[in-house]
């Protein structure tokens, strides 16, 4: 049975680090980062990975836009 | 499967529009204003307007509205922004044109000037960011303000007694005849935002009609002049601002009879 | 040779709109001006040119419309009178700002306040000096007649596009209100959008891909960007004191003594110039019809076979300090002038004249 897989890929610099879309993943795959990015912001990132589905439902809350969303489907 | 495998260009399922510049957005992080732009861009995008698009910035936080929108777009006086666009669309009637306007361009100093835009049935689409405070200058009251609500001219909360109460001009609008459409939607959720792209795409499209305006007011959160983390405005909203302000269409033009 | 008829001046301005070419017009009602509105939704133009006219719900409104339409490229323009003018200011100095021509008809009554219904000129210094907040002015015409009323709107829309300003017709209730006939110009075709986005590659029609998107603002945070910008706008107040200063100098040439009048006041002056030279008493009328740029070097050049300047204006005294200016105060310069909606006769400016630099 074919199973998707995601992920996200956040423009660090143009992160806010707003935390809007860590209650918008169903997945709860994003945490914000202890670094900061250049403007001194905590940026988003996926602490899980493997659990990403590409549901795109964080990039679409994400103020900034700053998140892109990849997808595909793989052979179990 | 390793990440990089997924991610490839061919792979790529979500990524912001084209129709935005290169500019950051300057709102405050979490600010909703990013994401009403956002799904503005895209309705523009699907519909392959962008080049038969002006726009009117008002005066607030989204002034700058059109440092980000890579459309041709005019920045009007507080509050006169359904003026500007009228003439715009009179002269250009087969461009597409919108205001975007926050509550005290809109429903204070502008009141004028939107309900007589509403009343002629300009062929325009509004689009109307309510938060409930002035974000730009520092969180003072605005006409949408809630009652008990705390903004910086009403540190204790808003007093109906003294300061009036809160005005729905979206429902006032919305007896109007020559308003078409109306419709109240929110940013905050996944859901939401995808409602509110979808309201929208009615908005434009039905400038093809030429039947009116088309109404969409967007509740919003301030988390900065609400003094809250992004997250807990949202739920504030939620909690104070939707009972208040309730989401959903609130004027859809009736099916022609065949 | 054009149309020969019989007008009152604020229907030609509005006969003039039309065959400027004008795109549109949006204004407000407001008395002694309201025939401009009236004899337009009379006309239809938006019929036969297909020039837009719309009654805003006020002045505030229709200026934003102007200013709506001047950044399409197109030709639009409004008129009110005194009060409405006051409200159109906000909308003005945005209109500078943002370098968007425009024609503005102020027909003027008197004030302070709601004032009165009757002919005044108490808006120079509003019209000169600003009017508007920020360091802008406009290019002002003063029209005389109901012929200048007409030509002055064409001159105006040509003003505006060159130098991207807004530009003011002065005018008053008199002449807005008298009947005269008018040798109307030919029309002149609407531009097409295509001729519109070629003289005008700054409008905001829709971007397409040739080009950056077009913005049209009045805000530059920066306060450096904003004080080239307003350096800028001086350049071109500059170049219209250079290129486009306009003036009338009726028997000036021996003149001893001098009128300074605009407007209906020039009219009067004129009357006023023949009574004394009846009696032998060399005056001369000079006549500035822009009131910005104002025609200093002229008048400086003029005041040195000139023994006393009379500025004749309906109002308690303002253009008074534009012509103190230019003559570098090397000549006395004084005012007469009835205000208030009251108009000064010929007689009274006479007397006025010899009671200052005759002796009575």
């Amino acid at each position: 049975m074919a199973k998707v897989k995601g992920a996200i890929v956040v423009d660090i610099e143009k992160c806010k680090g707003c935390s809007v879309c860590i209650p918008a993943c169903p997945q709860e795959v994003i945490l914000l980062a202890k670094e900061v990015n250049g403007k001194g912001y905590q940026y988003a990132y996926m602490e899980k990975p493997d659990a990403c589905t590409g549901c795109v439902n964080c990039a679409i809350v994400c103020p900034d836009g700053v998140i892109t969303v990849y997808r595909t489907k793989v052979e179990a | 499967m390793d990440i990089k495998d997924i991610i490839k260009p061919e792979n790529i399922v979500y990524q912001k529009t084209k129709l935005f510049t290169e500019k950051p957005l300057s709102y405050c992080p979490g600010c909703g204003h990013g994401t009403a732009h956002r799904m503005l861009l895209e309705v523009l995008e699907e519909m392959n307007i962008q080049d038969k698009t002006v726009g009117i910035a008002p005066v607030g936080c989204s002034v700058l509205a059109y440092e980000f929108l890579d459309i041709d777009m005019q920045q009007a006086a507080h509050g006169r922004a359904p003026a500007v666009a009228t003439a715009v669309k009179r002269l250009m009637p087969d461009k597409f044109v919108f205001t975007y306007q926050g509550d005290g361009d809109l429903a204070a100093i502008g009141t004028a000037e939107t309900i007589h835009a509403c009343n002629r049935g300009e062929n325009f689409t509004m689009i109307f960011i309510n938060n409930g405070i002035y974000g730009m200058t520092g969180g003072q009251m605005a006409p949408t303000t809630l009652p008990g609500m705390r903004a910086s001219t009403c540190p204790f909360g808003r007093d109906t007694e003294i300061m009036g109460n809160p005005l729905k001009i979206t429902e006032l609008l919305a007896q109007l005849p020559g308003v078409y459409y109306v419709t109240r939607q929110a940013v905050h959720t996944p859901n939401a935002v995808r409602k509110t792209k979808k309201a929208l795409r009615i908005a434009f499209e039905n400038q093809k009609l030429k039947k009116g305006i088309s109404f969409v007011e967007i509740v919003s959160n301030c988390n900065s002049g609400w003094k809250m983390t992004p997250n807990q405005s949202n739920k504030w909203m939620e909690d104070n601002m939707f009972p208040f302000y309730p989401l959903g269409d609130i004027k859809v033009p009736q099916l022609e009879k065949v | 040779m054009g149309e020969l008829k019989l007008m009152k001046g604020n229907e030609a301005v509005a006969e003039a709109a039309i065959r400027a070419g004008a795109d549109g017009y949006f204004g407000y009602p407001i008395t002694p001006q309201s025939e401009i509105m009236e004899y337009l939704m009379t006309e239809k133009p938006y019929e036969t040119t297909g020039m837009v006219v719309l009654q805003a719900e006020s002045e505030v409104a229709a200026i934003n419309m102007v200013y709506g339409g001047a950044a399409c490229g197109r030709m639009v323009m409004t008129s009110s009178s005194s009060p409405g003018i006051s409200l159109k200011m906000e909308g003005i100095s945005y209109l500078a700002g943002a370098e968007l021509p425009a024609v503005i008809v102020n027909v003027v009554r008197g004030g302070p306040g709601l004032g009165t219904i009757q002919p005044s000129q108490s808006d120079y210094f509003q019209a000169t000096k600003g009017g508007g907040h920020g360091d802008y002015r406009m290019y002002v015409l003063a029209p005389a007649s109901v012929q200048e009323m007409s030509d002055f709107v064409k001159i105006g829309f040509e003003m505006a596009f060159k130098y991207l300003n807004p530009v003011m017709i002065l005018s008053d209730g008199a002449i807005g209100q008298m009947m005269e006939k008018v040798v109307l110009f030919d029309p002149i075709p609407r531009r097409t959008p295509e001729e519109i986005e070629k003289q005008c590659p700054w409008a905001t029609t829709g971007k397409n891909a040739n080009r950056k998107h077009n913005v049209i603002t009045s805000l530059l945070l920066d306060s450096h960007e904003q004080e080239q910008h307003v350096f800028k706008l001086r350049d071109k107040y500059e170049r219209m004191q250079k290129e486009d200063v306009k003036f009338e100098k009726i028997q000036c040439d021996d003149a001893e003594f001098l009128f300074v009048a605009y407007g209906s006041s020039a009219r009067i002056c004129q009357k006023a110039v023949d009574i004394a030279r009846a009696q032998g008493i060399k005056v001369g009328l000079f006549r500035p019809i822009t009131l910005f740029p104002f025609p200093s070097e002229e008048l400086l050049k003029l005041s040195s076979q000139i023994k006393g300047i009379l500025s004749v204006e309906m109002s308690l005294g303002q253009m008074i300090e534009d012509i103190k200016l230019a003559v570098e105060c090397k000549i006395p310069v004084n005012h007469f002038g009835r205000t208030g909606g009251v108009i000064h006769s010929p007689g009274e400016v006479f007397e006025a004249l010899k009671s200052t630099y005759l002796g009575g």
